[in-house]
């Protein structure tokens, strides 16, 4: 249950970073719909689980926040990559890359290369 | 680095809740109201958009626990709350408080003095430079520590295992700075002791092995910081000065530093002074026998590299070349190694036994105070189920709740903990400055240190848990449903439960404490009316050595005969007897002996090791000593006349056969003089009143002088008034010489002091042990009188008699009580086993001793159970019906 949500959770921190790499200052709710809109799934529900996430990067330094005004003309909270997140952002899209690839290979092993 | 801020953050945050909490709540509503916005764009209703929004946030209060947790340190946040809980539980009940907190204070307290103790003298190392290396040399199977000179010196030469090895000696001396002659006790030293052990001088310099030129060419003293600071008030200007020792100039030539007090750790010399000046310090100059081994304790750091089995091994091939070498003198010349302080381990075994013996003890009321207080929280526990069924209810977790009860326990404990370690701190100062024998300089340096304050802390949060631990099984088993329904968890099962084991076994602790003080105590009265072999009231002593003020060995004999003349002459005085040394006091001198038969004298053909007194034609009636058979001494038995002695009964025995063949038989000494035995006297008490029948021999001072020397003045007057008289008859006589004058009951006390220590803090141990388990059957009876006042009463109703009632309210625990008792009873005559090495004839198989455990077992389990009982007897069974 536990590692699951870690999971989950480091994936979502990754995809937050991503997104307001590419996007620039972005309030929640607008990370929430670019994340829904590009991973489908895994935002459609409990996006509240979003916010955890956030505050967790805030308080790493990866991201920080201000107040701003929404589209609908609403006080919202508006997220931003700092100089550090950008970096761990890098440092992470290496790590993932690497990763997928291995496991990647992994996946398309056939016994016969193995012999 | 990130790690640290977050936390920082988190810190920080904990303490800024509300604001945060807004942020988090307006957040929320804007994203709501985006997505509701966004839900009505695509063409649903005001009411279903924001219902879709609401789904597809999902779970508010979930998320914010889990932001809550992100944002805050949950567990600090937690622990506080619990702190603050369970101070106000503790405040709302200060009774049990202050039991649980009294309980713990004792116990906790009692542990960390013996600790103490136990840390100061065993465990802490001599305050000397590498002490891990440095070990103390004993000889033999006994582990003699004491060591000849010419042994020592070869040791010390041959060796190829220590870096150098110095030897020692405790000895007292006259000293005289130009005023008023005082008495001071010395550690005569060789010259490289200070060299060998790594000190350098607070002041001026110290003595060293190059100074040494043979008998008394180093008149040197090297002060200690205290008594520098006590006797020349820190002046520095003391380097160089000129004092009389004994009569002797002697030079001071620095102070040592104030850490450092010897290498012994309970005797607090006043000076050191080469051994090569023995001559002048003691009177005489034995260095140079190899048979004569006084109390030269020899010790040494081992080289860098070597193992103790290599040094011993090492020291034991030089062994074998002395017994080659002087097959006369030494005899099973093996080896071992010690941890110095204590005198190797003539002291150190027997303390270390005890204070391990003491120590556990203390653990085991520890324990018992845990159990108690364990008993007390699960019965607490239990009457808090409503509680914690409602709180179960409500979905907090059981880790939350258990976490609440080992929270208060913890509390408690450290509460406790914190009380006891400074009562035991004060106790420990007080020790460590208290002299107990106010003529030796014996000190218990037992100030704490941080082990002590750690194991406090260790043994606070320990017990903290363990009794905390006791109520885990029930509150884990709490069915909510069924607490709130019934309203309490009363099963009085039949089963045993675990508070039940407790209580047997805490009860079996403390019959083990009362066993083994009552057999302590016995003891103690025991050595109190046993036979010495000398009776000591109505008797005065003088305690000096003629050497203090000069006398050589020409002077000696006239001036002790003169003295001896002079004090009979006391109005009152019925006899005056002279000993070279006290029996029951500094040890005894003793010798190899040999029957008339043996060519061969090696120590090995020994036939007896009597000890030995040198004593005057009157000691034996000054001493009331009983003279079974024969003669005593006269003046006349001289160095003209043939050597003769007095043995014990236990000497004639071991020799002759018996006492009758003793008188007019011979005997050799290692030297080959035959000796006559002129009279037997009854056995006595020479070297510690535990020891079994010694065989001791005596012999007329004038055959064998000595200039150590104590007057046994016999009286049948008023002490007062003749200690006047002794004190100026003595200085009429010589004005220049220090004594000490003090009744023979009062120097006795010396002898007594280890079994009363012991029994002293056997006794306070075992009182501790008896109440605590006392209010451990309290709590157990009152607990299951008021959880059963019910039924009690609807027997009652239906005419159960008192003794029923009484049989059913507190039949378990007078069966525990029982069950308990003779556990400990048991245990405890296992345990006196090792007392018997500290008091005199302690057995516990001895009536009264048995005899005394069952009544204050019963005592105890009476006073326990009476208020429990009147409790159960004052049940009105209406009023309690009518009231459920």
């Amino acid at each position: 249950m536990k590692q699951k949500t870690d999971v989950l959770q480091g994936t979502l921190a990754l995809m937050v970073l991503k997104t307001l790499d590419v996007l620039g200052p972005l309030h929640g709710y607008g990370i929430a719909r670019r994340i829904e809109q590009i991973s489908g799934d895994l935002l459609a529900v409990n996006q509240g689980t979003l916010y955890p996430v956030l505050l967790k990067l805030e308080q790493e330094g990866a991201i920080d926040s201000e107040w701003g005004a929404s589209e609908n003309n609403r006080r919202a909270r508006f997220y931003q990559l700092t100089k550090d997140g950008r970096k761990q952002l890098q440092a992470e899209t290496q790590d993932w890359q690497q990763t997928a690839a291995i496991i990647g290979r992994f996946f398309e092993v056939k016994p016969e290369d193995l012999s | 680095m990130k790690s640290l801020k977050r936390f920082f953050t988190r810190l920080f945050n904990s303490a800024a809740r509300r604001a945060q909490e807004e942020r988090l709540r307006e957040e929320i509503a804007e994203h709501i109201a985006l997505q509701t916005a966004e839900n009505l764009r695509a063409g649903l209703s005001p009411i279903e958009a924001r219902r879709q929004a609401m789904l597809k946030f999902g779970g508010v209060e979930g998320m914010k626990q889990d932001y809550r947790a992100e944002r805050g340190l949950p567990w600090i946040e937690n622990l506080l709350l619990d702190l603050r809980f369970a101070l106000r539980m503790l405040c709302k009940s200060p009774g049990f408080t202050a039991v649980a907190v009294v309980t713990l204070a004792v116990t906790i307290g009692a542990n960390s003095v013996v600790f103490g103790v136990l840390n100061a003298l065993i465990l802490r190392p001599l305050n000397v430079p590498n002490a891990h290396s440095l070990y103390a040399i004993e000889r033999g199977p006994d582990m003699a520590v004491n060591h000849s000179y010419p042994d020592y010196r070869d040791l010390r030469d041959r060796n190829r295992s220590f870096e150098n090895l110095a030897a020692y000696n405790v000895t007292g001396v006259g000293l005289d700075t130009g005023h008023n002659p005082s008495s001071a006790w010395i550690l005569e030293t060789t010259g490289n002791y200070f060299d060998a052990l790594g000190i350098e001088p607070y002041l001026g310099r110290f003595f060293h092995a190059s100074d040494e030129h043979g008998p008394n060419s180093a008149p040197y003293i090297v002060l200690t910081y205290a008594y520098w600071h006590a006797h020349f008030q820190d002046d520095r200007g003391v380097v160089g000065r000129v004092v009389q020792l004994n009569k002797h100039p002697f030079t001071i030539l620095g102070v040592a530093p104030p850490e450092f007090r010897g290498t012994l750790l309970i005797v607090f010399p006043d000076f050191w002074v080469p051994l090569v000046n023995q001559e002048q310090v003691e009177g005489e100059n034995v260095l140079e026998a190899r048979g004569n081994r006084g109390l030269l304790m020899v010790l040494g750091h081992l080289k860098a590299g070597v193992t103790p089995a290599q040094a011993v091994a090492d020291l034991n091939s030089v062994g074998s070349y002395l017994e080659k070498t002087y097959p006369k003198d030494d005899g099973h010349m093996t080896f071992t190694l010690a941890r110095p302080g204590l005198a190797g381990d003539w002291l150190g075994t027997p303390m270390r036994a005890f204070l391990t013996g003491l120590m556990l003890l203390a653990g085991l009321i520890l324990l018992a105070a845990c159990a108690n207080l364990g008993s007390l929280f699960a019965a607490r526990a239990a009457d808090r189920s409503r509680e914690v069924a409602v709180r179960l209810a409500l979905g907090s977790g059981p880790m939350r709740i258990l976490r609440q009860l080992f929270t208060e326990a913890v509390l408690v404990s450290l509460i406790g903990g914190a009380v006891g370690l400074w009562g035991s701190v004060q106790l420990l100062h007080g020790l460590s400055v208290w002299q107990p024998l106010p003529t030796a300089p014996l000190q218990v340096p037992v100030t704490p240190d941080a082990n002590v304050y750690a194991v406090a802390l260790l043994l606070s949060l320990a017990s903290g848990f363990l009794f905390g631990a006791v109520p885990v099984r029930q509150v884990l088993h709490t069915d909510p449903y069924q607490v709130i329904k019934s309203g309490s968890t009363s099963k009085m099962g039949r089963r045993i439960s675990i508070r039940d084991l407790l209580l047997v076994v805490q009860i079996a602790i403390c019959a083990v404490l009362v066993t083994s003080s009552l057999v302590a105590v016995r003891g103690l009265v025991r050595s109190l009316h046993s036979t010495f072999g000398f009776e000591p009231r109505n008797a005065m002593l003088v305690e000096t050595a003629l050497s203090m003020a000069g006398y050589s060995a020409d002077t000696v004999p006239a001036m002790q005969k003169r003295m001896i003349e002079a004090l009979e002459a006391i109005p009152g005085v019925k006899s005056v007897g002279l000993v070279d040394r006290l029996p029951l006091y500094y040890g005894a001198n003793s010798t190899h002996v040999f029957t008339d038969k043996t060519a061969d004298l090696l120590p090995a053909n020994a036939a007896a090791q009597p000890v030995i007194y040198n004593i005057s034609p009157e000691y034996f009636d000054a001493a009331q000593t009983t003279l079974l058979g024969g003669r005593t001494f006269t003046w006349h038995d001289d160095r003209n006349a043939p050597p003769v002695a007095v043995v014990n009964r236990e000497f004639a025995g071991k020799i002759f056969g018996s006492a009758t063949n003793a008188i007019g038989g011979y005997f050799k000494r290692h030297d080959g003089t035959r000796i006559q035995v002129v009279g037997i006297v009854e056995d006595g008490k020479y070297g510690s009143l535990a020891e079994d029948s010694q065989p001791a021999m005596f012999l007329p001072i004038l055959q064998s002088p000595s200039n150590q020397m104590c007057l046994v003045v016999r009286s049948n007057g008023d002490s007062q008034q003749l200690a006047k008289a002794i004190k100026s008859t003595v200085q009429d006589l010589d004005a220049g010489l220090p004594f000490n004058l003090v009744s023979w009951n009062k120097e006795l006390e010396s002898a007594l002091f280890p079994s009363r220590m012991a029994t002293l803090s056997l006794g306070v141990l075992g009182a501790m042990g008896a109440l605590l388990s006392m209010t451990g059957i309290f709590g157990m009876a009152a607990y299951s009188v008021s959880k059963r006042k019910r039924e009690l009463g609807i027997r009652m109703a239906l005419g159960a008699q008192p003794k029923e009632v009484l049989r059913a309210a507190l039949g378990r625990a007078v069966k525990l009580l029982t069950f308990g008792s003779a556990a400990g009873l048991l245990l405890g005559i296992l345990a006196s086993r090792v007392l018997a090495s500290i008091v005199y004839q302690a057995t516990p198989r001895d009536p009264l001793v048995l005899a005394g455990v069952v009544l204050a077992m019963s005592l105890l389990g009476l006073l326990a159970t009476w208020i429990p009982a009147q409790r159960a007897l004052s049940i009105d069974p209406m009023i309690l019906l009518r009231e459920e």
